[in-house]
């Protein structure tokens, strides 16, 4: 496997951000509530990931390193800002349902993670690649968190409706099941990976 | 290039330099975006406006109040007689999967204790505080919110003193009416 490849596939299995680096848990239990809330969440902060990613590892021999850590947030914080402005404004339908999470991107430890401990000692290219990895396993750990909640708390995945209506253990929709859920999952991937 | 060195100068120009090109590229997206937002927000009103009518004559009236998560915009539909034709959330930003429910909740048609379509408008309550409307399931703050939305349209619309339910939340100062009265013939739209 390249060394490309490596970069790229890490944060999906080997460094999953939320199964194994366990970094940036306040949107994942806040916003897994059902399987496309997680997706939105996930796909929208690897977009901030990759932009902050590439911009960080441009200007990395520009910032002092004292000061690293305020200009990589005010840098991170500038995309989320954009992010949130240009979707309303093109993607309302996307914004409805995505728009209270937004902000909560800035204060993903991921974000700030990455820029530190990749961003600014690699390459560009390097970086951009890291940023989709780790965005991917993000985004596939909130969609499968999400799925899990959603199928026990109210019988759906995706909105469809796969058990009657008012069947769901209501918990898992709540706080208490996301820690929960997560839990469990972090316990059968942890299990997996070690094989 | 070498990195630069943390001297006072290099930290203090370094982070100056960032954060005046941050603005300016905050700035720039927020006025090629702020037409837009503002065209979608019109966008929004005009089409509620026309599905809380459902297609029949009466009144569509937006009136404000605190969520659990912050202030939340609501317009309703009445029709002559006071009964509440339909109801569009504007704005929220209450819980993702619990208060955020309101948006469908009310208008359930399959569940008749938390339908409020069809219902008197001016004193609609949760069960909890007595009334007859099923609250959202972990989410009696927001609920309680909604009905008080409704009632005070209802109030600012005719004229009579809101019952609400809610009597132990704060009394709405924020109340802004926005849209008076907006009679509306029958019309062919579909609502959205």
């Amino acid at each position: 496997m390249s060394d490309r490849m490596k970069v790229l596939t890490n944060g999906i299995l080997k460094e999953n951000p939320t199964f194994v680096l366990v970094l940036g848990m306040c949107p994942t239990l806040a916003t897994t509530t059902s399987a496309i809330n997680g997706m939105s969440m996930g796909l929208a902060t690897m977009f901030v990931l990759v932009c902050s990613n590439v911009v960080i590892s441009l200007l990395k021999n520009l910032i002092p390193d004292k000061v690293r850590i305020p200009a990589f947030i005010v840098v991170i914080a500038t995309f989320v800002t954009m992010v949130q402005l240009l979707m309303q404004a093109y993607l309302p339908a996307i914004y409805d349902v995505l728009g209270l999470f937004i902000p909560l991107i800035v204060v993903n430890c991921i974000v700030l993670g990455r820029a530190e401990a990749f961003a600014a000692k690699n390459s560009v290219g390097l970086s951009a690649l890291d940023g989709i990895g780790m965005g991917l396993g993000f985004t596939l750990a909130l969609t499968l968190l999400g799925a899990v909640r959603e199928l026990l708390g109210t019988g759906a995945c995706f909105g469809f409706h796969l058990f009657p209506d008012n069947y769901g253990a209501l918990v898992f929709v709540l706080a208490p099941g996301a820690f929960i859920a997560l839990a469990y999952l972090m316990v059968i991937i942890n299990k997996l990976q070690k094989k | 290039m070498e990195k630069l060195q943390s001297s006072f100068k290099n930290m203090a120009l370094s982070l100056t330099v960032i954060a005046m090109v941050a603005a300016a590229a905050l700035a720039g997206v927020y006025l090629l975006t702020l037409e837009n937002i503002n065209a979608q927000k019109r966008a929004k009103q005009e089409a509620a406006k026309l599905a809380v009518l459902n297609g029949q004559e009466g009144y569509a009236v937006e009136t404000a109040v605190d969520g659990f998560g912050g202030q939340f915009r609501v317009m309703v539909g009445f029709d002559e007689d006071g009964n509440i034709l339909g109801y569009e959330i504007l704005e929220h930003q209450e819980t993702p999967g619990l208060g955020s429910h309101m948006v469908h909740w009310f208008k359930n048609a399959d569940k008749p204790g938390q339908n409020i379509i069809g219902r008197q408008g001016g004193s609609l309550t949760v069960s909890k505080d007595g009334g007859d409307v099923d609250a959202i399931t972990a989410a009696t703050i927001s609920s309680r919110a909604f009905l008080k939305a409704v009632n005070q349209a209802y109030a600012d619309q005719f004229g009579v003193e809101a019952h609400t339910g809610a009597s132990q939340l704060q009394p709405a100062e924020e109340e802004e009416v926005i849209e008076e009265v907006v009679i509306i013939e029958e019309g062919k739209e579909e609502p959205k």
